[in-house]
């Protein structure tokens, strides 16, 4: 079975927490230590510099792969050192922040693909991340805490690991932390306390860092049931057949939170995703060289969140759609919420209203743009 | 929009306000740590939380521990002082009169889920507990999913362990605090056995333990969601959507009824979220069809919806209003058939919904 041979090659293990300060990586140690005493191998291949006393303390004893230095404008940024780690080939490598973005000048950019190298080559990965950095759950973030997380790691990535921890924390004894310096340097503290570790931010966060737990919890019993005899498919507990998403794209800026729901929505139901552009012009490359580069980073998005692709020619796009789902078994279509207004309406429907009327068999969803509600407007 | 209406309290908030006034007198609080099966490590991460505590200079006496110990724990209880339990044929309780005359400012109680012998003031341990905050006294507790009165039967469904002793879920609701300590249900087995690496789940019962994994997190979450919500109002911030998915089904008697519920259903369970069927009508329009909406409502609500019939001469508005108060993050609606001048006009209705729904989705269903 692929999905557990896949679990079996790559370990990865990551602590999920909701905010700096929740003890993510002191866990991540004091779960090694316990490792290292039962005689595994394990080494500390990247742990950030700014980490606390308490968790500076809960490291004593591991080995630390020394980071790489890099230099980027006349600046020394230390970066995990992948290709010293590889060598080393521990049986457990710890990584701090798998969400971080490296410094230009890095063989990769993201550190996340940086782990990858390491479970390929055999190397098991324990990590940590905050729930603010799920690709998919960038707009509901926005709208929930008014923040746009800048860095993110696609959902596969945390998908593939083996197990998710959630670190839980009251958000009373992460603010005592804070207010007694343990989190942030006190010049940081003030700033921190009005704008992220705001009380109902912390709370929402934690909320859903538990409920991306549970889901993570919830596919991992799925997986497990779908390669063991305890298999009861959906058709067999009464559920619906299989649903297939289809993802409207377009070259409006709308398109990237559109792909994210639809990806979120389609985990959650087990479907599959599919992320369609549909050109006027006879062919792609006769569109203006802005749209068409606008056009191809929405579709590299998409590829980039594991979903198929397809581009195709029609000059009346719903219609070219609403077709295109039906001879692709599609059961929900996502748009963005068209802009139009009443003289639109008047000299004629615009292009969700059209979808919504040919797609007489289809469901349609009409995806909100999340970021108006954010919780600083 | 305007919210004309604040959402109604819920017993457990008016239960929780009216706690938390009687202990604000005092300081007292009540903090819960929730694991989903022995051997998570709860008693430990209450213990240390304890003893740093203590460390930082607060009184804290420990009134009653579980029976088997591990070494860290044993380790931890020679840090705080004691205040033995009573010991009767039956079962342990806690002396109650002795930790009140000894008056800490943090008593630690493990577990929480415990029945006291006969001849007790307190039925319960709960109970106990209870009364020790009335007197000022915080409380340290743990407890696991199995002992949480409205879980039992679940728990006893996947475990085949049995308990009379269980607490009330709304004793939850009603902590100030609570924490979930999680670990994944292999190294949860390897406690008590031999396991190296993480591996995810591998046999049986470790798809068990995490099935009990995973109700513990949305009991968690969802008192979590809970305690938002209180603050919010307190605070008087406006409510916050979107941390968890919300679904509001509009049904019309033109509309396939049965599929947008089924849908509404598969959806709740599949993002454990919670479901809304709602029927909009204009006022005075819908008598000849009562008996046959309320059959629907009926089938949503023994499926765990909640059910609404809003009455006005605006229903989209009305929809609009419903989904802001109650935090909808997706709207299902029927597809309309015919449209008329009006709808070309001004909007057919479910146009005018997807406007009037900001920041929440719209599901538009085929008839």
């Amino acid at each position: 079975m692929p999905a557990s041979d896949e679990t079996q090659r790559r370990k990865l293990k990551v602590y999920l927490g909701y905010a700096a300060g929740v003890g993510k990586t002191f866990q991540m140690l004091a779960d090694a230590q316990a490792a290292a005493q039962r005689g595994l191998d394990v080494v500390i291949a990247y742990f950030e510099p700014h980490a606390r006393p308490d968790t500076i303390a809960q490291a004593e004893g591991l080995e630390m792969v020394p980071p790489r230095q890099i230099e980027y404008r006349n600046r020394v940024f230390k970066e995990m050192d992948t290709d010293a780690t590889l060598q080393r080939k521990p049986d457990i490598a710890l990584v701090d922040e798998l969400a971080h973005t490296n410094v230009p000048g890095s063989e990769r950019s993201k550190r996340w693909e940086d782990v990858q190298m390491l479970l390929e080559a055999g190397i098991e990965v324990w990590t940590t991340m905050n729930v603010q950095h799920m690709e998919s759950l960038y707009d509901q973030i926005w709208q929930v805490t008014g923040i746009q997380v800048r860095e993110t790691v696609p959902d596969w990535v945390v998908r593939r690991a083996a197990e998710i921890v959630a670190v839980d924390v009251t958000p009373d004894a992460l603010l005592n932390r804070l207010k007694r310096g343990a989190i942030y340097k006190p010049e940081i503290i003030e700033k921190a306390l009005g704008g992220f570790f705001k009380a109902s931010n912390l709370g929402a966060l934690r909320e859903m860092t538990l409920r991306q737990a549970a889901h993570e919890v919830d596919l991992r019993q799925t997986a497990y049931d779908e390669t063991s005899d305890a298999r009861v498919s959906d058709e067999a507990s009464g559920g619906a057949a299989k649903e297939r998403i289809l993802i409207v794209v377009t070259a409006d800026p709308s398109t990237a939170m559109l792909i994210r729901r639809g990806r979120r929505v389609a985990d959650y139901l087990h479907a599959d995703c599919i992320a369609l552009f549909v050109h006027r012009t006879p062919h792609i490359s006769e569109l203006p060289a802005g749209e068409r580069h606008t056009l191809e980073k929405h579709l590299r998005f998409a590829r980039s969140l594991q979903m198929d692709t397809r581009v195709e020619a029609g000059i009346d796009i719903a219609k070219t759609v609403v077709e295109f789902a039906r001879s692709n078994q599609v059961t929900q279509v996502f748009v963005a919420p068209s802009r139009g207004g009443l003289k639109e309406r008047l000299l004629g429907r615009n292009f969700v209203e059209n979808i919504v009327r040919l797609a007489e068999d289809l469901q349609v969803t009409v995806v909100a743009d999340r970021s108006r509600r954010s919780a600083s407007s | 929009m305007r919210i004309s209406d604040p959402v109604r309290p819920s017993p457990e908030r008016l239960l929780k306000q009216v706690q938390a006034e009687e202990n604000k007198r005092w300081g007292a609080r009540l903090k819960i740590f929730l694991g989903y099966a022995p051997g998570v490590g709860k008693s430990y991460r209450m213990l240390d939380e304890a003893r740093r505590r203590h460390e930082r200079g607060e009184d804290v006496v420990v009134g009653a521990v579980q029976g088997a110990q591990s070494e860290d724990v044993k380790a931890l209880l020679q840090k705080l002082e004691s205040i033995p339990s009573l010991q009767s044929t039956e079962n342990r309780s806690l002396d109650l009169d002795a930790i009140l005359r000894r008056a800490p400012q943090v008593c630690v109680v493990d577990p929480l889920g415990a029945e006291n012998p006969v001849t007790s003031r307190n039925p319960h341990r709960w109970q106990d507990v209870q009364e020790l905050l009335r007197n000022g006294i915080s409380v340290l507790t743990s407890v696991n999913l199995l002992h949480v009165e409205e879980y039992r039967e679940k728990v006893q469904a996947i475990t085949g362990k049995h308990t009379t002793e269980t607490i009330p879920k709304s004793f939850l609701l009603a902590a100030d605090d609570i924490v979930i300590v999680d670990v994944p249900a292999d190294l949860c087995l390897a406690r008590s056995g031999e396991k190296l690496t993480s591996i995810g789940i591998s046999n049986a019962q470790e798809r068990k333990l995490s099935e009990l994994r995973e109700l513990a997190l949305l009991l968690t979450a969802e008192v979590v969601d809970a305690q938002l919500e209180t603050y919010v109002h307190a605070h008087g911030i406006a409510p916050v959507f979107g941390t968890h998915e919300r679904f509001l089904v509009c049904i019309t008697p033109e509309s396939n009824v049965t599929a947008m519920i089924q849908s509404g259903i598969r959806n709740k369970e599949r993002f454990q979220g919670e479901l809304y069927v709602v029927y909009a009508h204009r006022l005075g329009l819908a008598h000849e069809e009562t008996a046959r909406i309320e059959t629907y409502l009926q089938a949503a609500r023994s499926a765990g919806a909640t059910t609404e019939i809003l009455e006005s001469d605006d229903p989209v508005a009305a929809i609009g209003e419903f989904a802001t108060q109650k935090r909808i993050t997706q709207i299902f609606i029927g597809h309309g058939s015919h449209e008329t001048w009006r709808d070309r006009l001004f909007g057919d209705p479910i146009l005018r919904l997807i406007r009037a729904s900001d920041g929440i989705d719209v599901r538009v269903f085929p008839q």
